[in-house]
C-alpha cells in the first residue's frame, strides 16, 4: 500500500489535551494542540516554526508515543500510510522513527555515549553500526568512550545526530536542534539534516528560528496556538510577506531582525481557550465578524492556510 | 587526578586528625566541667577512705592540675595506646571498647546492609507505582517509622515478638546461665534478630523515601524521555539508566547516615540490653566513668568520619563526572 506518493509522516487533525487537577479536585482537560495537519515526504525537510508554547515539541512526542500518561490524543498519525498505534510506535521508535533532541542533557550522564548510541538493537551488530555512524560524522573512536559531560559543543551536536541515525531511520524528528548555537554551528547542524534528507530520509525540523529553517527546509509549517496557521514552500517565505497567505506568517516575517523588526501586538491565546474560531483574530489587522465562525485549513496557491480572508 | 592523589590523602588525614583533636578537647572539657568526680566514682559514695588518702589519690592521678595539663597527660597516654581504666568495668578502656565494639559492629553493619538493600528495593518499587496503593502504603510506613522514637519502637517490638509471642529472647547477646563454651552461633543469631530488626526498621525510612523521590525525578528527566524515543524497552530503561542513576546517590546517602545509625544503635541496644557500645555508653554516663566516655566519644567520631569518607571516595570512584572530571577534552 506504500506508493511513491504516500507521505512518510502524515498528521491529520491531531489534537492533544492534558487532563489535570485544578483548584482542588476539579478535573479539567487542557487542549494544547488542536487540529494540526501536516505531511512530510521522503527526501523532504518540513520545518515547523512557531513561538514558545505553541505545542511544537508535543507534536514530536505524539509521533513517537512518548507523551506523558495524562495526555489524550485525537486525530490520526500515519507512518507510510499506516496508522501509528502505540504498539507500532514502540516497534518503530529508534529504528524507523528517530528523535534528535535539543541538547546533551538528553543523554544519560552516567553512561558512555558510544553505548547510548548503540542502544537501538543492543548487540554487537548495533555496536558496529554505532561505530560506523561515529566515523561518518567525523568522530574518533575515542569519543565513544566519553561521558556526555566530556563532549565539546561541536561533538555533542554530532553525537546527538549519531544517536538518531545509527539505525538509518526513514523519519527523523529534530526538536529545536539549534538552540543557542552560533550561526556557523547552526548552519553546520542544518547541513547535516539536508544530507539526511538528500539521503532519502524524511525530516521534521521543529524550531522557533524561522531564519535557519528557511535555509534548509523545503516546506515550512507556521504554528500558532496549537494549530497550523499556514503551510507553504520555503520559497514563499524567501520572496517576502506578500507571497505568504496567513496574517500571522506575515507578521512573523515582519518581526525578524533583518526585516522590519516589528513586533506584533498582543499575546498568543492561552492553551485552555476553546474557540473553533480563528485563534489569531484578536491580533489580526484583517479581522471581520466572519472570523468568529469555524475556520478550516484550505489549499491556496500551492500551500495551505487556515484563514478565510487569505488570497 | 592521579597527581593529586597523595595530596588528597594528606588532606583527608589532616582533617581526620583535626576532627579527633577537636572532639577530644570538647569532650574532655565537658567531662571535666561536668559534676562528675572521678575519684568519687572510683572509690564509691560510701567509702571509708580518709580525706588525706583521697587527696593523695587525687594528687597521684593529677586531678589537682589545671585543665590543659590534665588534657596533655591524657593525650600523652592516649598516644601510647592507654585510654585509662574503666571505672564501671574495672578493666582498661581499650579492652572494654574492643569487646563491645565487636558486638555493635555486627549489629550495625547487618542493619546497615539490610536497611540499605530493603530500603532501596522498596523505594524503587514505590517509585514505579507512584500514586498506587503500594506506594501510598510504603510512604505511610516510612513516615511513621521516621517519626517514631527508636526506643519506643524497640519496646513495641520487644513486647510483641518476645513477650507476647515468645519467639525471641528479650535481651542480652547470649543465653543467660549457659557456659561460654556451650554458646553456639545459633544462640548468638537468635539474640541478634530483634535488635537487628529494630535498627533495620528505624534506618529504612530515609533511604526508601529518598530512592523513591530520586526515581520519580529520573523518570521525568529528559534523558529517560530520549532513551524511550530511541526505542528502549521499560526493562532496558531500568537496567541501563534507572538503577545506576538511583543507586549512586542511595549508596552515598547510606554511607553518610553512619551517625544516625550509631545513635539508633545506642537506643536499640539499651532496650534489648545488648552488650555493645550503646549500653556501655549508658552505663559509663550513669556511673560517671570519665575515661570510658572519652574513649567512646573518640571511637564514634572516628566511625562517623570513616562513613563520610567512604561516601566521598565512593562517589569519586563510581561517578564518572568526578572520576574523569579532570580529563576534559
Amino acid at each position: 500500500m506504500t506508493s511513491k506518493d504516500t507521505p512518510v509522516l502524515a498528521v491529520r487533525e491531531l489534537q492533544i489535551s492534558f487532563s489535570m487537577y485544578r483548584k482542588g479536585l476539579r478535573k479539567e482537560s487542557l487542549r494544547v494542540i488542536r487540529s494540526l495537519s501536516l505531511d512530510v515526504r521522503k527526501g523532504e525537510i518540513v520545518a515547523v516554526v512557531g513561538s514558545s508554547g505553541a505545542g511544537k515539541s508535543l507534536l514530536a512526542h505524539a509521533v513517537l508515543g512518548i507523551l506523558p500518561s495524562n495526555a489524550v490524543t485525537e486525530g490520526e498519525i500515519l507512518y507510510k500510510g499506516e496508522t501509528l498505534t502505540p504498539a507500532l510506535q514502540r516497534k518503530y521508535r529508534g529504528t524507523e522513527i528517530a528523535l534528535i533532541p535539543q541538547s546533551v542533557d538528553y543523554l544519560d550522564p552516567l553512561m558512555r555515549v558510544g553505548k547510548q548510541a548503540a542502544c537501538a538493537g543492543g548487540g554487537p551488530e548495533a555496536q558496529r553500526a554505532a561505530r560506523a555512524a561515529f566515523a561518518r560524522y567525523g568522530l574518533e573512536p575515542r569519543v565513544e568512550r566519553l561521558f556526555p559531560f566530556q563532549l565539546s559543543g561541536g561533538m555533542a551536536r554530532r553525537v546527538l545526530i549519531v544517536t538518531a541515525v545509527v539505525a538509518r531511520p526513514a523519519l527523523i524528528i529534530a526538536d529545536e536542534p539549534t538552540p543557542g548555537l552560533g550561526a556557523e554551528a547552526a548552519t553546520e547542524t542544518l547541513r547535516h539534516f539536508r544530507q539526511l534528507a538528500d539521503g532519502g530520509a524524511a525530516v521534521l525540523l521543529i524550531t522557533h528560528d524561522i531564519d535557519l529553517a528557511l535555509h534548509v527546509a523545503d516546506r515550512i509549517a507556521v504554528f500558532y496556538a496549537g494549530t497550523t496557521a499556514e503551510i507553504a514552500p520555503a520559497e514563499d517565505f524567501k520572496r517576502g510577506r506578500d507571497a505568504l497567505r496567513h496574517p500571522y506568517s506575515k507578521a512573523f516575517l515582519d518581526a525578524l531582525p533583518q526585516n522590519a523588526f516589528k513586533p506584533i501586538a498582543g499575546a498568543q491565546p492561552y492553551a485552555g481557550r476553546p474557540p473553533q474560531a480563528c485563534l489569531f483574530a484578536d491580533r489580526c489587522p484583517e479581522r471581520t465578524n466572519a472570523c468568529a465562525g469555524a475556520v478550516a485549513m484550505r489549499a491556496l496557491r500551492g500551500g495551505e492556510v487556515r484563514c478565510i480572508h487569505a488570497t | 587526578m592521579h597527581t593529586a592523589r597523595p595530596k588528597y590523602i594528606a588532606s583527608i588525614a589532616g582533617r581526620m586528625l583535626l576532627l579527633l583533636f577537636l572532639v577530644s578537647i570538647l569532650s574532655f572539657t565537658l567531662i571535666v566541667k561536668a559534676p562528675i568526680d572521678p575519684l568519687l566514682s572510683y572509690v564509691g559514695a560510701e567509702s571509708t577512705l580518709s580525706e588525706e588518702a583521697k587527696a593523695e589519690i587525687a594528687r597521684h592521678w593529677g586531678l589537682d592540675a589545671p585543665l590543659p595539663a590534665r588534657y596533655a597527660t591524657w593525650v600523652k597516654n592516649l598516644l601510647h595506646g592507654d585510654l585509662g581504666m574503666s571505672v564501671t568495668y574495672k578493666r582498661p578502656v581499650r579492652s572494654v571498647i574492643g569487646e563491645r565494639f565487636s558486638y555493635s559492629v555486627v549489629l550495625m553493619l547487618l542493619a546497615w546492609v539490610f536497611s540499605g538493600l530493603l530500603g532501596y528495593a522498596a523505594g524503587i518499587f514505590a517509585g514505579f507505582r507512584r500514586g498506587g496503593l503500594a506506594d501510598r502504603g510504603i510512604k505511610l510506613f516510612c513516615l511513621v517509622l521516621q517519626s517514631a522514637p527508636t526506643f519506643w519502637l524497640g519496646l513495641l517490638i520487644l513486647s510483641f515478638f518476645s513477650v507476647k509471642l515468645g519467639l525471641f529472647p528479650f535481651g542480652m547477646a547470649v543465653p543467660a546461665g549457659k557456659l561460654v563454651s556451650e554458646i553456639t552461633l545459633g544462640d548468638r543469631i537468635h539474640h541478634l534478630i530483634l535488635p537487628l530488626f529494630t535498627l533495620t526498621i528505624v534506618s529504612i525510612g530515609k533511604i526508601t523515601l529518598f530512592t523513591r523521590q530520586k526515581l520519580i525525578e529520573i523518570m521525568n528527566s529528559d534523558y529517560i524521555l530520549f532513551a524511550r524515543a530511541r526505542g528502549e524497552s521499560d526493562r532496558q530503561l531500568v537496567f541501563r539508566h534507572i538503577l545506576r542513576n538511583t543507586a549512586l546517590p542511595a549508596v552515598t546517602l547510606q554511607f553518610s547516615s553512619f551517625s544516625e545509625l550509631f545513635g539508633g544503635m545506642a537506643l536499640a541496644e539499651t532496650v534489648f540490653s545488648y552488650p555493645g557500645v550503646g549500653t556501655a555508653t549508658t552505663a559509663a554516663a550513669l556511673n560517671g566513668d570519665a575515661p570510658l566516655l572519652l574513649g567512646i566519644a573518640l571511637i564514634s567520631a572516628l566511625f562517623v568520619f570513616s562513613g563520610n569518607l567512604i561516601a566521598n571516595i565512593l562517589y569519586g570512584v563510581v561517578d564518572p563526572r568526578l572520576r574523569e572530571g579532570g580529563d576534559y577534552v
